[in-house]
């Protein structure tokens, strides 16, 4: 299913055996408002393939990249973007199209996934626990009266709640509003990001990441990432080490890790992903995971979640990556 | 600092190099997690400051092609005789290959330092070679002379707005940045008495007067040579000591330079000079005139910071001002940035009408006042979006005002580039203004961080 039509290959290389020591691709940058964070995902990927002894080369989406790809027919590329194009499929279309293997997700499972209003809609339809939200256009705002449609969702909703661009990673134009006078600044930093913002009731429990793998004995969860921050989770608390404390594993009873693990599974098989994702989740006081969204392609940076949850998990990471390699080449 | 993170040392090791830890259950409930950063307890109080911004991860697109970046602070180095100063540098390689490659003095090559007397003479600079500090770029004389004058909590009185790298540098000693503001003449002498005379009231220690008197980054504005002496006069008066940061002096788009504050004053003024404009700035080449004993405090600061400035730079830079028209290609870079500079002010009044902007003489921005109620810093996701570049107003100020303003270069793009980039940005002036008064929200919030953008933006 990933490559429709492989690109013809030399003599020589048909020999070759890309199970032995396959030559990847690691995409990373692209024009996305993540691009600092993906070109430093692709940088650490890569560097943890070469040690694991495969052949690695790092791209940027750009005019040569095509060319590149017919050039070099890696035997696998790993798209590390973050953001825009690298997420909602549209690369993936590309890498179909030029027949290249590619780890993760196909773009259709792609788009819907990275619509995290639609990514909630089918989590939810699965059975999934999600936070009550809407999905507001700006443009509705200017048809119907900002101050009115303000006014119904504190009706519906209270506060706290949460507005996010409907798209987009990095926590990038998420604000907690617990004070209404602080909606309309809100709406306007989620509307920076893009012409549609979800609002969302904001869940009390425990922020919680659950990283999800694909390798040759099937699917796993890695153990959960408990996130506690002094304020938001927001792009400051992600980036620089200090404000947020991780917990790996999380602080759950058996109990509650199953669910979040049988909750991430549930999201990765419901919105067909493939190979790896990471699901965002609070696990509220009740005790139910509340599924917030699901990442195709989950950050890999020093402080990112995925990472972290693999090393809890007693994973090597040169060891992991290359095995999610060869899970994409089976 | 969180006073949650004053444990951080004693946490214990995490993931695979972490202890047998029950994985599940009650005996799981660890009391500490991680921070990442086994060292955060260690860290000195000046490091808070130094941390990755969303701002400064939005830059990492401006260095794509498709976008106009109005953000950048980087020359037209496409105008230099590359094949001529590849030429040069292989001479000095191979003629003084042992000189060039060697340890130097700290103070700086003694040739050179006679032909920085020779450039800083355009500006009516008279000075001796012993006065002459060389430097790895004017921005390492900042951290210098900062790191010489200032204890945590002095007082450094600089320009609103001012040079984002100097505020950068200021804020890692623990200085209190008081801002003065400036107006199309530059720095106000009434407001700096004004603040001088308040500070001194309230017991404050004021150690320097930061100023870039010409063709100001970001501000487009020059001191002009009546204010001149009474900025000197003031400084004088209070005991501070005036740091003339000039860059761009001569980058000027008509008539002659204006003497620098310098040349009016030697006892009272800590000159800062820089090739990183009139040349190119991957030589790191810079300098510092000082009084005699503050000179010799910064040889031996910078020599405990560096040992010495690259005498490979520096003897490169002296070969292109041997034996190249150096002042012929100042000359062509002022056309090449006037003709920008129109492009730029003519683009501004034809797309974004409601903005007001200054119409800088020389040097490489224009500081744009936004449509009211617009927030530069919560703007730039869209014009990122929207492929175009700025600096958002609070890169420079140390207090979180100047939201209201942007900063825009025209030194690196084309004047065709220029125009495009800007008709972008009034599209996404537009946009957010609309959203502004359909959410009736008023961009007059403050941010409370100096956003350090990065090299290729300062």
């Amino acid at each position: 299913m990933t490559a429709a039509s492989p690109l013809p290959r030399a003599a020589r290389t048909a020999l070759r055996d890309p199970s032995a020591s396959p030559r990847v691709v690691v995409l990373a940058g692209g024009m996305s408002h993540e691009r600092d964070v993906s070109l430093r995902s692709g940088r650490r990927v890569a560097e943890a393939l070469r040690s694991a002894g495969l052949e690695v080369s790092l791209h940027d989406v750009d005019a040569d990249l095509l060319p590149a790809l017919a050039q070099g027919r890696p035997d696998l590329v790993w798209p590390l973007l973050h953001g825009a194009t690298g997420e909602d499929g549209s690369v993936r279309d590309i890498l179909e199209l030029v027949g290249v293997r590619y780890v993760g997700t196909g773009p259709r499972e792609s788009r819907v996934a990275w619509s995290k209003p639609i990514g909630k809609t089918v989590a939810a339809r699965a059975g999934l626990a999600t936070p009550d939200f809407v999905t507001l256009p700006q443009s509705l705002f200017r048809e119907l009266g900002a101050g009115r449609v303000l006014e119904s969702l504190l009706a519906r909703f209270g506060l706290p709640l949460v507005v996010k661009p409907s798209r987009g990673g990095s926590a990038l134009g998420v604000t907690l509003v617990r004070d209404a006078a602080d909606l309309p600044r809100a709406m306007v930093d989620a509307f920076a990001y893009g012409d549609t913002a979800l609002v969302e009731q904001a869940v009390e429990g425990r922020e919680l990441a659950v990283s999800v793998i694909e390798d040759a004995d099937g699917l796993h969860a890695l153990p959960a990432v408990e996130i506690v921050t002094d304020g938001p989770y927001d792009y400051d608390a992600r980036y620089n080490p200090g404000r947020t404390e991780y917990f790996t594993p999380a602080r759950l009873s058996r109990t509650e890790a199953d669910a979040v693990s049988a909750a991430a599974l549930a999201a990765h098989r419901a919105l067909g992903l493939r190979h790896l994702s990471r699901t965002d989740l609070i696990l509220d006081n009740a005790g139910v995971p509340q599924f917030l969204e699901v990442n195709v392609a989950p950050g890999m940076t020093e402080t990112s979640l995925f990472p972290q949850a693999a090393v809890a998990g007693g994973r090597d990471l040169p060891e992991l990556y290359r095995s999610i390699v060869m899970a994409a080449l089976a | 600092m969180n006073p949650e993170t004053s444990g951080a040392g004693a946490l214990p090791p995490v993931g695979a190099a972490a202890p047998e830890v029950p994985t599940h259950g009650p005996g799981a409930d660890a009391v500490h997690g991680t921070r990442l950063d086994p060292w955060l307890h260690a860290y000195a109080d000046r490091a808070h400051s130094m941390k990755a911004s969303e701002i400064r991860a939005l830059f990492a697109v401006a260095n794509r092609p498709e976008v106009v970046s109005l953000a950048g602070g980087m020359p037209y180095l496409e105008g230099l005789p590359l094949d001529a100063l590849g030429e040069m540098s292989h001479r000095v390689l191979a003629n003084r290959g042992t000189t060039a490659l060697q340890y130097g003095s700290a103070q700086g090559d003694e040739t050179l330092r006679e032909q920085i007397l020779e450039v800083m003479a355009l500006e009516g600079i008279e000075a001796h070679s012993d006065d002459v500090v060389v430097t790895t770029g004017s921005q390492q004389a900042l951290d210098l002379v900062t790191r010489i004058f200032i204890n945590p909590g002095d007082v450094v009185v600089a320009e609103a707005p001012s040079y984002v790298g100097a505020l950068g540098v200021f804020r890692a000693h623990q200085a209190d940045v008081v801002h003065v503001p400036l107006d199309a003449a530059g720095l106000i002498p009434a407001a700096l008495e004004e603040t001088l005379a308040s500070l001194a009231r309230a017991g404050r220690s004021v150690k320097l007067l930061y100023t870039v008197p010409n063709f100001h980054n970001p501000a487009g504005v020059t001191l002009s040579a009546e204010r001149r002496p009474q900025i000197l006069e003031i400084a004088r008066r209070y005991g501070v000591l005036v740091l003339e940061d000039n860059p761009y002096g001569l980058l000027g788009f008509e008539g002659d330079p204006i003497p620098a504050m310098r040349s009016l004053d030697t006892d009272g003024v800590v000159y800062l000079g820089s090739f990183s404009k009139t040349f190119a700035p991957g030589y790191r080449i810079g300098w510092a005139v000082a009084p005699h004993a503050v000179r010799e405090k910064l040889v031996l600061a910078s020599e405990s910071a560096i040992l010495c400035p690259s005498n490979a730079s520096q003897l490169a830079i002296s070969a292109y001002l041997e034996t190249c028209d150096w002042r012929g290609q100042i000359k062509a870079f002022c056309e090449l940035y006037r003709e920008r500079r129109d492009a730029m002010v003519g683009a501004l009044a034809e797309h974004l009408p409601d903005a007001s902007w200054t119409v800088p003489d020389g040097g490489f921005y224009t500081w744009v006042k936004l449509p009211a109620g617009l927030d530069s810093k919560a703007m730039l996701p869209r014009a990122v979006t929207a492929r175009v570049a700025y600096v958002p107003g609070t890169a420079f100020y140390a207090n979180g005002e100047g939201s209201d303003h942007m900063r825009l270069s025209f030194c690196f793009p084309s004047p065709e580039r220029i125009r495009e980039g800007v008709r972008r940005l009034a599209g996404v002036v537009a946009g957010e203004s609309e959203l502004v008064s359909l959410f009736g929200v008023s961009g007059a919030r403050t941010h409370d961080d100096v956003q350090q953008p990065g090299p290729n933006v300062s």
